[in-house]
């Protein structure tokens, strides 16, 4: 749980620092970006050729380093989803029925098993890739608001806002506990006494943000609020908005072209 | 013109109990007339904080009765219009801020009365020139510092334009500058205020007066 909540709370401090250093991606409407982000994953996962998934993917490795994303931070996020990747390479081959590639210690590795690895490989990266450079270096903030303006519930914009906000208040809180508990001498071993005690700060932290979250409430309702929210921001596509989408569209059926052909 | 004489806030016998039935409040009397800024204080556990609460209708009284702003406050829907015209600053800036940016903050309270885009991105700029909190205006509240959070939810309030400011221990996590710089803020302030706070040093240089809750019941405090 630590790990996974570090990771998160620190892409986003790395985000912000980001995107101070104006990419020109980042100048593009928020609105747009998602949208093709989106639109190019579906295509791309819908994708089979290998030599359209590795175009792909150098349009993916393309658009990230145009976002000039932060060298190390990347690299160790690609290293995460790769490592399941790996995972699937290793099996794959062995795993699905086919004509045999080669044979190792007596296990027959498929063709189609190696095809189909290579193949979500490409995929994920690519996928992976365009998504970073696309979204990436975008405040959560600012993608809750593209969010809102391209007309998805304001109720999951909201939970997707407070989910941002407050993850952060609820990882210090875990910080908080787990030092005292350390402070007492805690370590982590394979006993009961362990997991009685993760079990009681995993509970701890559910009550603490329940109770949390009826404060929230209250300070809302203290300002007025009676349920509707209302959100400030205009965003507006500029021409340079509409080359941009012009050039995904041509890109993507480009992508298509190569897969049919 | 009988308002102008007339108290913002009246508690007359004010009895309140938690759910597990302990007695906090037992028989509070009190008023607030405009200008005052009244210093609150008492033990640990003594019900600073529910009195607030109490006033701006979050915890319900077993008996007494609550007069704001001209009229007794009883149910639900009468405290909504005393909320933003008291305006509670809570003791966790982290409850109060949840918006993602500070200037989206400010804005929550005055679009919620209803205000227009344009006034309320005017009421946004005033509150924080006033508070001089100007170059926080982008930020993203949970990257704030402590200090800033707390001066940001003091200013979440003040963009209701409220009558009534009651602070529940505002120096909380503020260092030396910060709490004087709140001392000069709250001292050129119009609005009257109820404040709960531990620190003598700063109620003394704030508060035009003083009472405790001690076993339930408030006290006047000589100056």
């Amino acid at each position: 749980m630590t790990q996974v909540l570090g990771e998160v709370s620190q892409s986003w401090t790395a985000k912000c620092d980001q995107s101070k250093s104006e990419a020109f991606l980042n100048s593009l409407d928020p609105r747009v970006r998602f949208v093709s982000c989106v639109l190019f994953a579906f295509l791309i996962s819908a994708m089979h050729d290998l030599g359209a998934l590795t175009l792909a993917l150098g349009i993916g490795v393309g658009l990230s380093l145009s976002a000039r994303l932060p060298l190390w931070t990347t690299v160790r996020k690609v290293l995460v989803v790769d490592s399941f990747i790996v995972v699937l390479l290793l099996t794959l081959p062995f795993t699905m029925p086919g004509e045999t590639a080669f044979t190792l210690l007596g296990w027959d590795a498929s063709l189609e098993g190696l095809y189909r690895a290579a193949e979500v490989g490409l995929k994920a990266n690519a996928i992976l890739f365009s998504l970073m450079g696309l979204l990436g270096i975008m405040e959560p903030s600012v993608l809750g608001h593209a969010l809102y303006r391209l007309k998805v519930p304001v109720k999951l914009v909201h939970l997707f806002l407070f989910t941002v906000r407050y993850i952060d208040v609820f990882y210090k809180e875990y910080k908080t506990m787990r030092m005292a508990m350390k402070a007492r001498g805690f370590y982590p071993k394979t006993d009961l006494h362990t997991l009685r005690s993760i079990g009681y700060l995993i509970g701890m932290m559910l009550v603490r943000s329940l109770e949390r979250s009826d404060r929230i409430m209250e300070a809302m309702k203290c300002r007025g609020f009676d349920g509707r929210f209302h959100i400030l921001n205009d965003m507006k596509a500029s021409q340079r908005d509409f080359i941009f989408g012009g050039a995904v569209s041509i890109i993507m059926i480009g992508l298509l072209v190569v897969e049919y052909l | 013109m009988s308002s102008l004489i007339s108290p913002l806030i009246a508690l007359r016998g004010l009895h309140f109990s938690y759910a597990s039935g302990q007695d906090v409040l037992n028989g509070v009397d009190f008023e607030l007339r405009a200008g005052e800024r009244v210093a609150l204080t008492g033990s640990n556990g003594a019900g600073k904080s529910t009195l607030l609460r109490l006033i701006n209708g979050l915890e319900t009284a077993k008996s007494g009765e609550i007069h704001a702003f001209g009229s007794v406050r009883q149910q639900e829907k009468d405290f909504r219009e005393v909320r933003v015209r008291a305006g509670l600053v809570f003791q966790d800036p982290d409850d109060q801020l949840f918006c993602p940016t500070v200037a989206e903050d400010l804005a929550f309270g005055p679009l919620n009365l209803g205000k227009s885009r344009q006034e309320v991105v005017s009421i946004v700029e005033k509150t924080l020139v006033m508070l001089k909190l100007e170059h926080l205006a982008d930020r993203i509240t949970h990257k704030l510092s402590g200090g800033q959070k707390r001066l940001v939810a003091l200013a979440t309030v003040m963009a209701l334009e409220p009558d009534v400011l009651l602070l529940d221990e505002p120096t909380n996590d503020l260092d030396r500058d910060t709490k004087q710089h709140l001392i000069t803020l709250l001292s050129e302030l119009p609005q009257a205020m109820i404040i709960v706070s531990h620190n003598h040093h700063f109620l003394n240089k704030v508060a035009t007066r003083q009472v405790e809750l001690s076993n339930g019941r408030l006290l006047e405090q000589a100056a």
